[in-house]
């Protein structure tokens, strides 16, 4: 192979590439490149994290004093409920399979495009049109259900905006139930010649499993909310026994959809994570095999667990037995991945660029919010704990400390193929341990809110709870100054003062750093043939230091 | 590469292979998304009808059965002719082509028809669900009768709603079959319209049973 690297960092990028091979609005709006409208995604993303941020942050305020002062118990209800709709199906489910995978899939797989580019750009249509009903449902008033919907308050008794914000989760699905089926096509009929399935970057592994997941479990999502459309549309009770229906078949089919959901969130990033590590340690994947199939093997379990929802539901005990165990099952995926990668930490030669500082963030975030998830999948304490803040807690870390910041470091990593440019290095730095104390500080006391027993989904609380409280809300700041940060220097690399990257800042190997920053519209200018696999990483710096590779001239 | 010149070709393939194994791959997925979709309205029957297989078994006796039957007739017969169509989109016989998607067409909106016929004769007897609901047999309770009906014209309601979007699909593909745009090379869109039509007259072939025949020898 060949570290056939035209461009060096400093350099700048050839004449022609994606970004300037048209020009004008229309030249976005309607681009079939999957590079450009990873770009739209991008943008698109990012504002709806914003607004669910945003919301998060007035929770947080709320509960800053014991009393609910800033905001009414109804308004509350709304504003949790905002937060997670938004973060869940508009930011997390999205966020790297649109964006990140959009952009990078067809490159790594050399490839000139996904399969289908029109229901691609469609599928991002499809999300903004789902998204303009979120924000009418918002602009109406919101919606009190949470996020999760239950019949039959939803169905039935709510006063808020249910159904338009029904039909935006129904119309989200089908963006991201394009963007899957997109991905498991490109994936086995694209790829370049050499390129076996083992010889696939771990990144695609993890994006073809979330992409199984997606189809599998978001038709059974979009029925649902369909029923429970029809049912406080049309009264047509399926799920309301008022009407003849049975509520606990609504949160069967909620959670058949929404617990795999939370491995869409989370496979991804474990894909980053794995190139994070690898090229940030120098070192070929332990156990490659290992960790592609762990993939697999969440995908396939993640599908068996949902009733670890329901240990209070009045299922019957013999069912919440089997799930329990079964729950701790997935734990055995996820621990080869973490020991995988700290296996190949081991004897390598490590440097602390951000995206690395995301990425070792992630497995010690991750590692704990997997732990406290097989205490949770333990019936006896999740009946004790069931709906607090230690759950709360557990799920936080798992969607922020491990889908965010895996995101985030996968941003990080291959923004200067994105855009051909070097954000400063400083700056990012800061931002990722920002990122991190202020995470911790936010949901480590929610673990000791939620073990003492204060329940979630109140505006106010006891007296006792406020130093706790004060603590989550300073950190939840601290967060949010974090994860502002990027916004500023992402956008200053882009002026006249950001540097260019050359095609391949960090010494990586893959197919897409072996092409220019920004790529060429078709990706290469000769189609790539591959001869080895992904992290041949000895073999490319037999004799790398740390600092041998520095982009910054360290 | 021969044929590129005729624009069928997309940008990114390779070859016409490649591009017709993406297609159909792509199709095949969408299906095991249909599966699921209506896996919710399947479970949901499931379930209620073990509940209450007394009040479900009277409840169906309302259906027409003959017209059911007639229904999955002409739907059998319209996969008959889309799978012709399929065979002569390859062959590149226009004519041929162009005739079997209208037949397909005719006898999907024929079965749309007969299905019209059925909601309304529902809708005089009282049987839609909601306010004007009326439920008199005895040994049953309208409550158990009502969701049988919830259920009939939930999934019925949404096959009927697949049924037209595959009648626009056939409409369509008329168009390009007329111009003679087909043949042994490209022909993905009708063999991938093909395999959404065959799905959703396999969910009739679930739904006849199910909904119609199931409790019929009951009660004479």
């Amino acid at each position: 192979m060949s570290a056939r690297v035209a461009n060096p960092v400093g350099a700048p990028p050839p004449r022609n590439n994606y970004l300037n091979a048209t020009h004008g609005l229309s030249s976005w709006l309607l681009t079939l490149d999957h590079k450009r409208i990873g770009i739209l995604y991008l943008i698109s993303v990012s504002a709806f994290f914003l607004v669910g941020g945003i919301f998060a942050g007035l929770v947080r305020l709320e509960l800053l004093t014991p009393e609910g002062d800033l905001v009414s118990g109804d308004v509350y209800n709304r504003l949790f409920t905002l937060h997670g709709v938004i973060m869940i199906f508009f930011f997390l489910i999205p966020s790297i399979p649109a964006v990140l995978g959009n952009f990078l899939i067809p490159i790594m797989i050399g490839a000139k495009d996904l399969a289908f580019p029109k229901l691609n750009l469609g599928s991002w249509y499809v999300y903004n049109l789902a998204g303009l009903f979120g924000i009418y449902a918002m602009l109406k008033g919101g919606v009190d259900t949470g996020w999760t919907f239950y019949a039959p308050f939803s169905t039935t008794f709510s006063n808020s905006y249910v159904v338009p914000t029904a039909v935006a989760g129904f119309i989200a699905g089908f963006s991201s139930i394009m963007t899957a089926l997109n991905f498991i096509v490109t994936i086995h009929r694209m790829r370049a010649p050499g390129l076996t399935w083992f010889r696939l970057p771990l990144f695609i592994w993890s994006n073809y499993a979330t992409a199984l997941i997606i189809l599998l479990g978001t038709p059974v999502l979009a029925i649902t909310l369909l029923l429970l459309i029809l049912e406080r549309v049309a009264h047509i009770g399926i799920f309301d026994p008022a009407l003849g229906g049975d509520p606990v078949l609504f949160q069967h089919m909620f959670w058949f959809y929404s617990h795999p959901a939370v491995y869409i969130m989370v496979l991804p990033s474990m894909g980053v994570v794995s190139e994070l590590i690898a090229a940030f340690a120098r070192k070929r994947v332990f156990g490659y095999k290992f960790v592609a199939f762990a993939s697999i093997a969440i995908a396939v379990l993640g599908f068996l667990v949902w009733g670890h929802h329901m240990f209070t539901s009045g299922q019957s005990v013999y069912a919440a037995t089997v799930f329990s165990v079964l729950t701790m099952l997935v734990a055995i995926p996820s621990a080869v991945k973490v020991f995988n990668w700290t296996a190949t930490l081991h004897r390598g030669s490590i440097s602390y660029d951000t995206p690395m500082l995301y990425a070792l963030g992630f497995i010690g975030l991750f590692t704990i919010g997997g732990l406290t998830g097989v205490m949770l999948g333990t019936l006896g304490i999740d009946v004790h704990v069931h709906d607090t803040y230690f759950v709360v807690a557990h799920f936080h870390y798992i969607m922020v400390g491990g889908a965010i910041l895996g995101y985030l470091g996968g941003l990080h990593y291959w923004w200067p193929k994105m855009t051909g440019r070097l954000y400063n290095r400083f700056w990012s730095q800061v931002s990722a341990i920002v990122v991190f104390v202020g995470f911790n500080l936010t949901f480590f006391p929610q673990f000791v809110l939620g073990f003492l027993g204060m329940p979630r989904r109140y505006w106010s609380y006891p007296p006792e709870f406020q130093v706790l409280n004060v603590l989550s809300t300073a950190g939840a700041t601290i967060l949010g100054v974090g994860l502002l940060l990027p916004l500023f220097y992402l956008l200053a690399s882009l002026g006249k003062r950001g540097r260019w990257a050359g095609d391949n800042p960090w010494g990586a190997t893959g197919l897409e750093w072996e092409t220019s920053s920004p790529p060429p519209t078709h990706n290469f200018d000769q189609a790539p043939i591959v001869t080895h696999g992904p992290y041949e990483y000895e073999r490319l710096h037999p004799t790398s230091t740390a600092d041998d590779r520095e982009p910054y001239g360290g | 590469m021969a044929a590129e010149h005729h624009g069928t070709l997309a940008h990114h393939f390779e070859s016409y292979d490649q591009q017709r194994e993406a297609s159909s791959l792509g199709m095949w997925l969408f299906l095991v998304t249909e599966v699921m979709f209506f896996g919710g309205f399947f479970l949901a029957y499931i379930i209620y009808r073990s509940r209450w297989p007394q009040d479900f078994a009277l409840a169906s006796h309302h259906l027409d059965v003959t017209l059911g039957g007639i229904n999955t007739v002409v739907l059998i017969a319209s996969s008959l002719t889309m799978a012709l169509a399929v065979r002569s989109a390859q062959l590149a016989r226009r004519k041929a082509t162009v005739l079997f998607l209208l037949f397909t067409l005719l006898f999907g909106l024929g079965f749309l028809g007969i299905k019209a016929a059925e909601y309304a004769d529902k809708f005089e007897h009282h049987l839609v669900p909601g306010p004007g609901f009326e439920f008199h047999d005895e040994g049953s309770d309208p409550r158990h009768a009502e969701m049988f009906f919830n259920l009939y014209f939930g999934m019925t309601g949404l096959h009927a709603a697949h049924m037209v979007i595959g009648a626009g699909l056939v409409f369509w593909l008329m168009f390009p079959a007329w111009k003679g745009r087909f043949n042994a090379e490209y022909h993905n869109p009708v063999e991938v319209v093909g395999l959404y039509w065959h799905f959703v007259d396999i969910i009739w072939i679930f739904l006849f049973p199910l909904l119609y025949l199931i409790g019929f020898h009951l009660e004479g």
